[in-house]
């Protein structure tokens, strides 16, 4: 779960990492007031949406008068910033955060995050600051330093120290530099975080070790004890038919196809997609029923894949292995009956009782193209929903 | 001989006497695993599935020679059930949990890491469906009826994908030694890597079938290894061609956030390191017989 830069500072700045003066705005007379509250003269007005590379994409406008400010804001309420990270639908922006604008001496990268192959949190940092750090770790390599955290004893001082030296941070700003980087490791560490960064990292003029941005995601399944997190999530920031399914139990994530897909377990899912895309096809969804698939969660999982408007054909794929085929056919009928379908129903079904199965969806006197392999079913979806969009031509 | 399980392992189902491991341990019981008992904290000296409950691990390693374990406890106390089996000496355990915070993970892993290597406990998943050594054993949730007993190597991290390769094998009269479920996390007890080195020391497996997705190292360190160090043939299929960057496909560890994460980078890696490739998931069975016909 991702939260907004405003979100992540404060709790950093919980935890002993300085941020310039900075204020919330729902509206651009908000935005004013902020900046009369922070004072100064230089304004950064930031967008707050779930996505980084947010500069590049115009969601952060820099001001000098309150006039500035209130244009800014106004232009970016209600603006959908389409950047790299938010796919080609983009996120629309109803947050702004009000920041005082800094005097930058230097720029760095850091970031914690959960290293799957050594399995320990790494440190990452870079004294080449305000870049990408994935084009970085390409071209210069010898410029990122790596610090593996043992998580029986946590990050050490000398970690930190070794950090701080590799971002070509001075003696005098030492201290403060290892506060600093112990205060993110913790906040991530007692917090259930799996990812924070900073970029950039800034020594402001007067010296000062600044976040000037700050990013930070959690482990989904840690949200259970930390409740203050999860009462962070906002969800204008995700796609609104994948919290509607996550609030129903399903795992769904929307894409770009036109084959709706159902199918129970993740990885089967991800192969029907795969065999959809290999006959010519493109998915229009990730959907994991699960294992239950009753016929209330059959029901619910149509509705969800029926209501992108996209969709021209739907594909149903259980592999029934505690679960029947006979208990997943009825439930597909049932729903198939209770929902008016628009569109082609494609369904495999294999495993447990397939032959009963096959014979409840053949009676049914529903027009359900039946298949018996995954190659096959893939094959049907395609035609028919190439059938379909031949007709509507 | 088969790896991790057969049929003379003494099983015990850690959660037993809730819904889920109730349910599962008499499949397992049914399909002719070596249950020998279970733990729930709390109800130790009942009897449940007409065999002996116990509060601690410790008491089934002795009472009743448990060597292998099954966890079916709720993610917020599973990492702990999973480090009291280790302590206890349990050889073998599966844990079947999905949702255990990833930070657990991190000190499950380092907690076994302090045993000597031949005291140290092996754990496969969490969030799989476990393993199963076909008309042997099976510690797991998996439909047992759809394996059949042979000489191909399992490992993957779905279950369902793992039926449905099971099922084109079957439908091929190609049988399996063991099949064994990693899991779907990011951070998991044993890699297809750690499994590779069973399979590659058991005289019955003569191919490996690795099912991997998108996201994580694991696939590609796990061919590399085989390249190096391996006499077997492996097959592999990786799911999640059309998985965009950056989205979780339902597994926890199923994401594409670095370079070499994708299906198709890692395919081309496996590629270059003498791996077959199953182009396609409806083509794993078909793959595997084509290998096993040139042996």
């Amino acid at each position: 779960m991702d939260i907004h830069e405003y979100q992540a500072k404060e709790i950093l700045n919980e935890y002993g990492v300085k941020i310039a003066l900075g204020g919330l705005a729902y509206s651009p007379d908000d935005a004013v007031q902020r900046a009369r509250e922070i004072g100064g003269r230089v304004w950064a007005v930031k967008a707050q949406i779930h996505s980084g590379a947010r500069g590049k994409a115009g969601g952060i406008i820099i001001c000098k008068n309150h006039d500035d400010v209130a244009n800014a804001a106004e232009k970016l309420l209600g603006k959908r910033l389409i950047t790299h990270q938010t796919g080609p639908t983009g996120k629309v922006c109803g947050r702004l955060y009000i920041e005082a604008g800094t005097d930058i001496a230097k720029e760095m990268y850091f970031c914690l995050l959960v290293d799957r192959s050594e399995e320990r949190i790494v440190m990452i940092g870079s004294a080449q600051g305000g870049m990408d750090i994935e084009e970085l770790a390409l071209t210069h390599p010898d410029a990122i330093t790596k610090i593996y955290i043992d998580p029986a004893v946590g990050l050490q001082d000398y970690q930190a120290r070794e950090m701080a030296f590799a971002l070509g941070i001075q003696t005098d700003s030492m201290s403060h530099a290892v506060k600093t980087i112990k205060g993110c490791y913790r906040a991530l560490r007692d917090l259930d975080a799996n990812m924070l960064e900073i970029n950039p990292l800034v020594i402001a003029a007067n010296g000062d070790l600044l976040a000037l941005d700050a990013k930070m995601g959690f482990d989904e399944n840690a949200l259970f004890r930390q409740p203050k997190i999860a009462e962070l999530r906002d969800k204008t920031q995700e796609e609104p038919r994948e919290t509607a399914a996550a609030d129903r139990g399903l795992s769904y994530v929307g894409l770009d196809g036109d084959i709706g897909c159902m199918i129970n377990g993740a990885g089967l899912a991800m192969a029907t997609m795969d065999m959809i895309k290999l006959a010519g096809g493109e998915p229009a969804n990730f959907l994991d029923v699960g294992g239950g698939a009753s016929a209330e969660r059959t029901e619910k999982a149509f509705r969800l894949v029926l209501a992108d408007q996209n969709v021209k054909a739907m594909l149903v794929n259980i592999f029934a292995g505690i679960n029947r085929c006979d208990w997943i056919a009825e439930g597909v009928v049932q729903a198939v009956k209770k929902i008016d379908m628009k569109v082609p129903l494609i369904v495999r079904l294999s495993g447990t009782n397939v032959v009963e199965g096959q014979r409840i969806i053949a009676e049914s006197g529903l027009p359900i193209i039946t298949a018996e392999t995954l190659a096959e079913a893939a094959e049907k979806a395609v035609q028919a929903r190439n059938e379909v969009v031949a007709r509507e031509a | 001989m088969a790896i991790l399980i057969n049929e003379t392992t003494r099983i015990i189902v850690q959660g037993f006497t809730g819904k889920i491991g109730s349910f599962h341990a008499q499949d397992m019981i049914n399909y002719g695993s070596c249950v020998v008992g279970g733990i729930t904290p709390g109800k130790g000296g009942q009897t449940h599935l007409g065999l002996p409950v116990f509060d601690r691990v410790k008491e089934a390693v002795k009472e009743v020679g448990a060597q292998a374990s099954i966890i079916f406890v709720p993610p917020a106390f599973a990492a702990d059930s999973i480090m009291e089996a280790a302590d206890a000496g349990i050889k073998y355990c599966v844990a079947i949990t999905d949702g255990i915070p990833t930070q657990d993970m991190m000190r499950v892993k380092n907690f076994l890491s302090r045993f000597p290597e031949n005291e140290r406990m092996i754990l496969t998943g969490p969030n799989c469906a476990g393993t199963i050594s076909p008309g042997r054993a099976m510690l797991g949730i998996m439909p047992g009826h759809i394996y059949q007993q042979g000489h191909v190597g399992i490992v993957g991290r779905s279950g369902t994908l793992g039926y449905e390769a099971a099922d084109q094998l079957k439908r091929l009269g190609i049988g399996i030694s063991t099949s064994v479920g990693i899991g779907g996390d990011p951070i998991n007890g044993s890699s297809h890597r750690d499994i590779f080195e069973h399979f590659e020391r058991d005289d019955e497996t003569k191919v490996i079938l690795m099912i991997g997705e998108i996201g994580g190292p694991q696939e590609v360190e796990a061919g590399l290894f085989a390249k190096e160090n391996m006499t077997k043939p492996v097959v592999a299929y990786i799911a999640g061609l059309t998985a965009p960057e950056g989205r979780r496909m339902g597994h926890a560890g199923a994401i594409i956030s670095s370079a070499g994460e994708s299906a198709a980078e890692k395919v081309a890696l496996l590629t270059e390191m003498g791996i077959t490739i199953s182009p396609t998931p409806a083509a794993m069975g078909e793959t595997v017989a084509m290998v096993l016909a040139k042996l």
